[in-house]
């Protein structure tokens, strides 16, 4: 049907008069309490990489004590078991949900959907500064006594405050400090993210002509708002168990010969409330990785993206659905068995419109005119890994599946790949995509293809293996395995061989960080829309887009935002805001 | 080119590396066979998917590529073709959920008659305990749990008398008898697993969960905590031993009961000596004379 989004109507005028954007005039106001969503966008990310690069280095450690046991004394348990737990926190929610919400979602919603700014800007500058925040009380659980928590990114009770586990005195009230924090800063920043997507689109910009990107990053901050509060009540509770001796989650506790003052909790109960926020997170985290790859596809094979209307509806039903399969992570947690039943066939539901979504991914690429850009390279690789963890996910969602392999390698390698490798493969292919937008120069090209093939084959080559230690039996947060009788000699061989691919890897992100900054002050200038991409942000007056990203007059919409290609069209793009006369007179000519 | 090289590599790479790597499931010693079976038609499935998807990308990526003067090939959507995709991934997803949930009931469904075996978790190491002759367990509570009685049993509950408890070495079960393992635990998460029986429950404290097995051959297996429970997790071991029936019975009759413990208990404390409990022949009589004599 090839009407979808063409139609030319009258655009109806305008009813509401332009926003009155607030004007910085200081230093300080521009660039650090600025209410310029851009700049949020570019705080929020600068912020991002910084603690993931914190937790990149803690993942070397983790990887020298996996990899070569016997080696490095200076890495003892409590270390490991607080190394992994501040490694998986930050990846998951300082890195990838902010880069993604706070990141991309600032810098990309109020262009794409042809708006000045956010409709709050000086609640979304109030955001950035609360989820600084957030990270510095993290960080600060190093300095403490006793240190930062080692009780696993699940941070389960009762262990999470007993003496038996590292970090359980002032380390998990800092964590918990530190989540509530994140958590009241992304609802600031997510009810303008939901508003502005909702109120401010310019004229003629329906919903279904919106990218796909805005969709992925739209309906995530949906699924924010709505499950993060499962995790502030958890939060809360698990603090005042801590602090004041409540039992919210304690039952009677024998710790080492001692009979403890608690009695009556459920540690279940902390499970539903954390899974039910940390099921739609992962979403959180791969529905912006669906909507940007799907734009990063159309403009590098300049074709429209495969089926968007079923693309739109996959989102939001995988959105949907993502809040009915969380106790797939509780099959051996002893709930009610029963539970098994439901959880594994809503889980394997998910899999359907998450399958469709890659089938349509590919049928992009079918008959299309494929530009081999470090983008697409990203991209294609996104695809592969992406099916990958989406399969694995497969065998662990299967409820009786699931038995031998929960709490093993295997699921280590499994959400490593479907949001370790994947969405981060996606946050790489979109800064090589809109880096000249926000620069105006061209990063690299060969220090980008070294960043590429390294990153995609070396990650590969981590992830792959790990699976099949899951299926030895080898378990999961063990400080080392020591002897056994089932996992043979070989398997540490290749533990070993894993770490140093692990370190291979992390000496491209070196180059990558590296080219982000010499490209900076050396690089190609790239000029206007150097990728000839439909999208308004691609259309502003200036780049990088000035205050107001739009100039005088805000855009008008006429079309949906993958006209690539269109038989009879001037050139093989048409712009969003092109006017119809324009697509057919140059035709003609 | 390269990238079409590449994925193509990749798919190559991962079915070769799936049928030669050594890093394969440990042999299986339960009736659990059913959920490896699960696993092997997830692979076909799944694996005829992946191999699929990048196969075709990789053809697209030749085919396709980017020549001069080209346009793409405008369809914006193919319903029926999307209808037809979904569908048959729909296929796909039943055909690996129905024989999993088959086999999840019977999971979650003990066989009456089984045995029953109770593993008491704590940090950081691993207790058991059994019925006894009369085939019942005394009931618990973590509040009686005293040096004198480590598994908390309640001394009143006569079912809890002849339990016999193992503490501080290996367990054995017998041969071919089906058995569900109930699990406590009286401080934090643990989970008891068995690699070899492939099957396992976490162990909550303030409640008792369960599974079942049937051990299928003999011989000696480790017991792994799968449930971060502190900094000892990695070292909460110990070992199974499955059991032909005769050399079964001959290890449970030298175990000692929870009513022998606390005549050995009493008896240590008259003499004032520390409790260790220790496996001793079942007859109450000997083991006093077996301390006394020790004492002289």
């Amino acid at each position: 049907m090839a009407e979808v989004g063409t139609e030319f109507r009258d655009i109806a005028p305008a009813e509401v008069e332009d926003v009155e954007l607030y004007h910085a005039k200081s230093w300080i106001t521009k660039y650090v309490f600025s209410q310029d969503a851009k700049v949020i966008a570019i705080q929020y990310s600068l912020t991002a990489i910084g603690i993931g690069l914190v937790a990149l280095v803690l993942s070397w450690i983790m990887r020298l004590q996996l990899g070569f046991p016997d080696s490095f004394s200076f890495i003892d348990p409590e270390d490991y078991y607080q190394f992994i737990t501040m490694h998986g926190m930050i990846m998951v929610i300082y890195l990838l949900t902010a880069l993604f919400l706070g990141g991309f979602g600032n810098y990309l919603i109020p262009l794409m959907v042809g708006a000045r700014d956010m409709v709050f800007p000086f609640v979304n500058m109030v955001s950035y500064w609360v989820y600084l925040t957030a990270v510095l009380v993290l960080l600060a659980s190093f300095f403490v006594p006793g240190g930062p928590t080692g009780a696993g990114w699940t941070l389960y009770p009762p262990q999470a405050i007993l003496s038996g586990t590292p970090g359980s005195g002032a380390g998990i009230v800092l964590m918990l400090v530190s989540l509530a924090l994140f958590i009241v800063g992304f609802t600031m920043g997510g009810l303008n993210y939901v508003t502005t997507v909702l109120q401010a689109r310019t004229r003629g910009m329906t919903l279904m002509r919106m990218p796909l990107t805005v969709w992925g990053i739209f309906v995530a901050t949906i699924l924010a708002l709505l499950a993060f509060p499962a995790l502030l009540v958890g939060a809360v509770m698990m603090t005042l168990d801590s602090v004041l001796g409540t039992s919210f989650f304690m039952p009677s506790i024998v710790e080492q010969g001692e009979l403890l003052n608690y009695g009556g909790g459920s540690p279940i109960l902390f499970q539903h409330l954390f899974w039910f926020f940390g099921h739609p997170e992962v979403y959180i985290v791969a529905l912006p990785a669906f909507g940007i790859v799907s734009d990063l596809l159309s403009v590098h094979a300049r074709r429209h993206i495969f089926g968007y209307r079923m693309m739109v509806w996959a989102i939001v039903i995988i959105g949907a659905l993502s809040f009915v399969v969380w106790a797939h992570h509780m099959y051996v947690s002893g709930m009610n068995p029963y539970f098994g039943f439901f959880f594994a066939t809503t889980t394997l539901i998910i899999a359907v419109p998450t399958a469709l979504k890659v089938y349509n991914w590919t049928l992009t690429l079918w008959r299309a005119n494929i530009q081999f850009t470090l983008p697409m390279l990203f991209a294609l690789a996104f695809l592969v890994t992406f099916v990958n963890g989406g399969i694995t996910g497969l065998f662990l969602g299967n409820v009786v599946v699931d038995v031998p392999l929960s709490d093993t390698m295997f699921v280590v390698a499994h959400f490593h790949m479907v949001m370790g490798v994947a969405p981060l493969l996606v946050i790489f292919g979109a800064i090589y995509h809109w880096y000249p937008l926000m620069t105006g120069r061209m990063l690299n090209q060969t220090m980008g293809h070294i960043h590429f093939w390294v990153t995609f084959v070396g990650a590969y080559a981590i992830f792959l293996p790990i699976h099949y230690l899951g299926f030895l039996g080898v378990p999961r947060r063990y400080f080392e395995m020591g002897e056994t009788t089932f996992i043979p000699d070989s398997a540490q061989s290749l533990n070993a061989f894993v770490t140093v691919m692990a370190l291979i890897v992390v000496f491209a992100q070196i180059i990558f960080l590296y080219n982000m900054v010499w490209t900076l002050f050396k690089g190609k200038m790239a000029g206007r829309n150097p990728w000839k991409a439909t999208t308004l942000e691609w259309q502003t007056a200036d780049v990088p887009p000035g205050h107001g990203n739009f100039g005088q007059d805000l855009p008008v919409v006429y079309r949906w935002a993958y006209d690539y290609g269109v038989p009879g069209a001037a050139e093989d793009f048409v712009p969003q805001n092109q006017p119809p006369e324009q697509v057919t007179a140059a035709a003609a000519e | 080119m390269v990238i079409a090289i590449v994925l193509v590599l990749v798919v190559v790479g991962t079915v070769v590396f799936h049928f030669v790597s050594p890093w394969w499931w440990t042999p299986i010693a339960s009736n659990w066979g059913y959920i490896d079976d699960t696993i092997v038609l997830t692979f076909w499935i799944t694996g005829f998917v992946f191999v699929a998807v990048v196969l075709f990308m990789a053809y697209c990526a030749v085919r396709f590529r980017h020549r001069e003067g080209n346009r793409s090939f405008y369809e914006p959507e193919n319903a029926k073709l999307e209808w037809w995709l979904t569908g048959l991934t729909t296929l796909g997803v039943v055909g690996m959920l129905t024989p999993g949930l088959f086999v999840w009931n019977q999971y979650v469904t003990v066989p009456d008659g089984a045995d029953r075996l109770e593993v008491m978790g704590k940090q950081w190491d691993w207790s058991f305990r059994l019925p006894g002759k009369d085939g019942k367990l005394g009931t618990t509570n973590v509040r009686l749990i005293s040096d004198t009685n480590p598994f908390g049993i309640n001394p009143k509950d006569p079912n809890g008398q002849d339990d016999v408890l193992i503490e501080g070495e290996n367990l054995h079960i017998p041969l071919d008898r089906p058995v569900k393992v109930l699990l406590r635990s009286i401080d934090v998460l643990h989970d008891f697993y068995v690699p070899e029986f492939r099957a396992k429950m976490d162990m909550v404290p303030g409640m008792v969960t369960y599974f079942w097995f049937t051990p299928i051959r003999t011989g000696t297996f480790d017991i792994l905590c799968f449930e971060l429970c502190g900094v000892g997790h990695y070292i909460m071991r110990s070992q199974v031993v499955v059991d032909a029936p005769a050399a079964y019975d001959a290890w449970l009759s030298k175990q000692v009961t929870f009513k022998q413990s606390l005549v050995a208990a009493a008896n240590s404390a008259k003499a004032g000596k520390k409790l260790v409990l220790r496996a001793t022949p079942t007859d109450g009589t000997e083991t006093e004379f077996a301390r006394s004599a020790s004492h002289r």
